[in-house]
């Protein structure tokens, strides 16, 4: 019997719902966590996250402007087809974290089960974060949480797949959509989730995925005028505060790295909902 | 000098009589007769479209990067015929569009003006008004835009109209049917006709090449507006796809190259329709320096007739200025 020969994956970008290659034709070596080679994945340049925005900005008033309820059923929708894709995951998780069988499985679950929780958040949002005010005159008066705009997110650099899910989900289920850059060292299993979101009615251009260096990336994403919200989690700690302050510069909302990457299967809460939602006031006349 | 050329050949003429007297142009008698003109123009030499097309995309792989960047984003700039052609323009809308041409980014009085605002006729004389002193030309597209179905007084009176609200270049359409079904003579005339009533208005030429299926039929159409007297020849309307391709491109340009050698006449050229980006403009600036050299590139040669491409055009000029990419927020969209 001869030996079958292997067929080697180029792992490419994911932007504006297709696969390109980085535009400036740069790659890099991904290794296990023991140092044996995965496999070659596309480097992005400040060009690629420039397209990727304008992708992100051209799905955003389709994305936010669908109903809660429909994002909610597209996103169980990815849930689903991340569990067709639960072994891919866990030997990918595995291979990229060194965890053993049983722990790289207890991730992904954990992985699947957030993206479920968030699916669910996304027509719950208003009657939470929303209110009726009582106001001194003949007017209904009520707030409501409207998304940002394109968030750009630096994904966390450990946790391959539960934390990029714990970062990116809450950005989709909010109404905004997301420019991620993955783990630089880890990337591959951000790679199949942008094929599991490519094959599960998310609209091309909400969410992309770019592979590399977010130390390389994250300055042009945090000045650049049409981002309008930034994660730092996956940021260097030595550049996080440079990063704040450009993003300062085009007032975007900000969320700060922690000091340490946290536990993430730890119950999350809101909080990383509301730092990329506007609350909109109205001001309705009555009695007439 | 003259009197050089007295002495050596009494028979010569001084140089002011050469000029009245000016020597038969080579194409004068082409337009003698229907069959003549036919002749002439199935006797151009053929176009090699795979040729057309592997030239174009060699071009467009020309990297234009920093201070070249700079100055080609500026010179397009100053390139634009800003436009606006919808059914549901409004005397405020084409006054907006006015003052974003004197001004295109408030942001930066650096910035070049555009060369002309192109709007219908009836609304020149908005745009005359609200252009002012400022230099931009007003052009107004005419001659039953964008189909050009109608009849010859028609279009004539519509021209008319256009020149008298202000309008001082005019774009026309050529007959695409007379063209396709082989009537050329009454293309030519039609174009003479209308650069006769345009007076001392510029006379742009638009041939649709969406609608003229080969790129013989291009070059062919490119002949006859050239012949006919027009200062500039114009791909597209901007209501048909495709429009200004680089293929289009590359042969009206040589069309425009050869007819200079031919008769020493220059006239200028439009791509209009399609061209949405920074890099689209780009190109189309390196095929033009390639092609036909730098004497067409100035707004007096060359125009971009576009609405969508200021916007990226100033989008790109922030990023370099700034250092930073910018957004629609932060140029007036329209």
């Amino acid at each position: 019997m001869s030996d079958r020969l292997a067929v080697r994956k180029t792992y490419k970008l994911y932007v504006g719902g297709a696969f390109p290659r980085s535009e400036s034709g740069r790659t890099y070596e991904v290794t296990d966590a023991r140092g044996h080679f995965l496999g070659n994945v596309a480097r992005a340049s400040r060009k690629d996250a420039r397209d990727a925005v304008v992708a992100a900005r051209g799905a955003f008033a389709r994305w936010s402007g669908a109903t809660a309820y429909n994002r909610g059923q597209v996103l169980y929708r990815v849930a689903e087809v991340m569990e067709g894709r639960h072994v891919q995951f866990c030997e990918e998780v595995s291979a990229a974290e060194g965890l053993s069988g049983s722990k790289a499985r207890a991730a992904v679950d954990a992985a699947i089960d957030r993206w479920v929780w968030y699916a669910g958040w996304t027509d719950k949002l208003a009657a939470v974060l929303g209110s009726a005010n009582p106001v001194a005159g003949p007017y209904f008066d009520f707030s409501l949480p409207e998304p940002s705009g394109v968030v750009a997110v630096l994904a966390p650099q450990q946790s391959s797949l539960l934390g990029l899910v714990s970062v990116l989900a809450p950005v989709l289920a909010t109404g905004n959509t997301a420019v991620v850059v993955t783990s630089a060292e880890r990337p591959i299993p951000a790679v199949t989730l942008g094929e599991v979101l490519a094959t599960s009615d998310v609209p091309g251009g909400v969410v992309n995925l770019l592979t590399g260096d977010a130390e390389e990336l994250g300055p042009w994403l945090a000045e650049h005028a049409d981002v309008d919200g930034i994660d730092l989690t996956g940021a260097p700690a030595s550049r996080a505060m440079e990063f704040e302050r450009e993003a300062a510069g085009t007032i975007k909302r900000v969320v700060r790295p922690p000091a340490t990457e946290p536990d993430w299967t730890a119950d999350p809460g809101l909080s990383r909902m509301t730092p990329f939602l506007e609350t909109k006031t109205v001001w309705h006349p009555i009695g007439i | 000098m003259t009197g050089m050329t007295h002495v050596l050949d009494p028979g010569a003429l001084s140089d002011d009589a050469r000029a009245l007297a000016a020597p038969t142009p080579p194409y004068d008698d082409v337009t003698r007769s229907d069959s003549a003109f036919r002749a002439f123009l199935h006797g151009l030499p053929g176009v090699d479209q795979v040729g057309a097309e592997a030239r174009v995309a060699q071009l467009g792989t020309r990297s234009i990067k920093t201070t070249s960047k700079a100055w080609a984003i500026d010179t397009a700039i100053s390139m634009v015929d800003l436009t606006t052609l919808e059914g549901a323009d409004t005397p405020g809308k084409v006054r907006s569009l006015a003052a974003k041409a004197r001004r295109p980014d408030p942001s930066d009085p650096t910035t070049p003006q555009v060369a002309a605002v192109c709007v219908y006729g009836d609304l020149a004389g908005v745009a005359r008004d609200a252009l002012g002193d400022s230099g931009i030309h007003v052009a107004a597209v005419a001659t039953a835009f964008p189909s050009g179905r109608a009849s010859r007084a028609v279009k004539i009176a519509d021209v008319q109209d256009a020149v008298a609200n202000g309008a001082d270049e005019i774009d026309m359409v050529i007959d695409r049917g007379a063209f396709l079904s082989g009537r050329y003579l009454d293309v030519y005339e039609e174009i003479v006709a209308v650069k006769e009533a345009c007076g001392d208005a510029h006379l742009k030429v638009i041939l649709e090449t969406g609608e003229l299926v080969t790129l013989d039929n291009v070059r062919r159409a490119s002949w006859i507006a050239m012949l006919a007297g027009g200062d500039f020849i114009k791909t597209s309307t901007g209501k048909v796809s495709p429009a200004a391709t680089l293929p289009v491109g590359l042969v009206m340009l040589e069309a425009v190259r050869d007819f200079r050698a031919a008769t020493g006449r220059q006239v200028g050229f439009k791509p209009a329709g399609g061209i949405r980006t920074t890099k689209d403009a780009i190109k189309h600036l390196v095929l033009i320096n390639e092609t036909v050299g730098p004497d067409w590139l100035d707004p007096d040669w060359f125009r971009f007739g576009a609405s969508s491409l200021l916007n990226d055009l100033l989008l790109q000029r922030q990023k370099l200025r700034t250092g930073h990419y910018s957004g629609p927020d932060y140029v007036t969209v329209d």
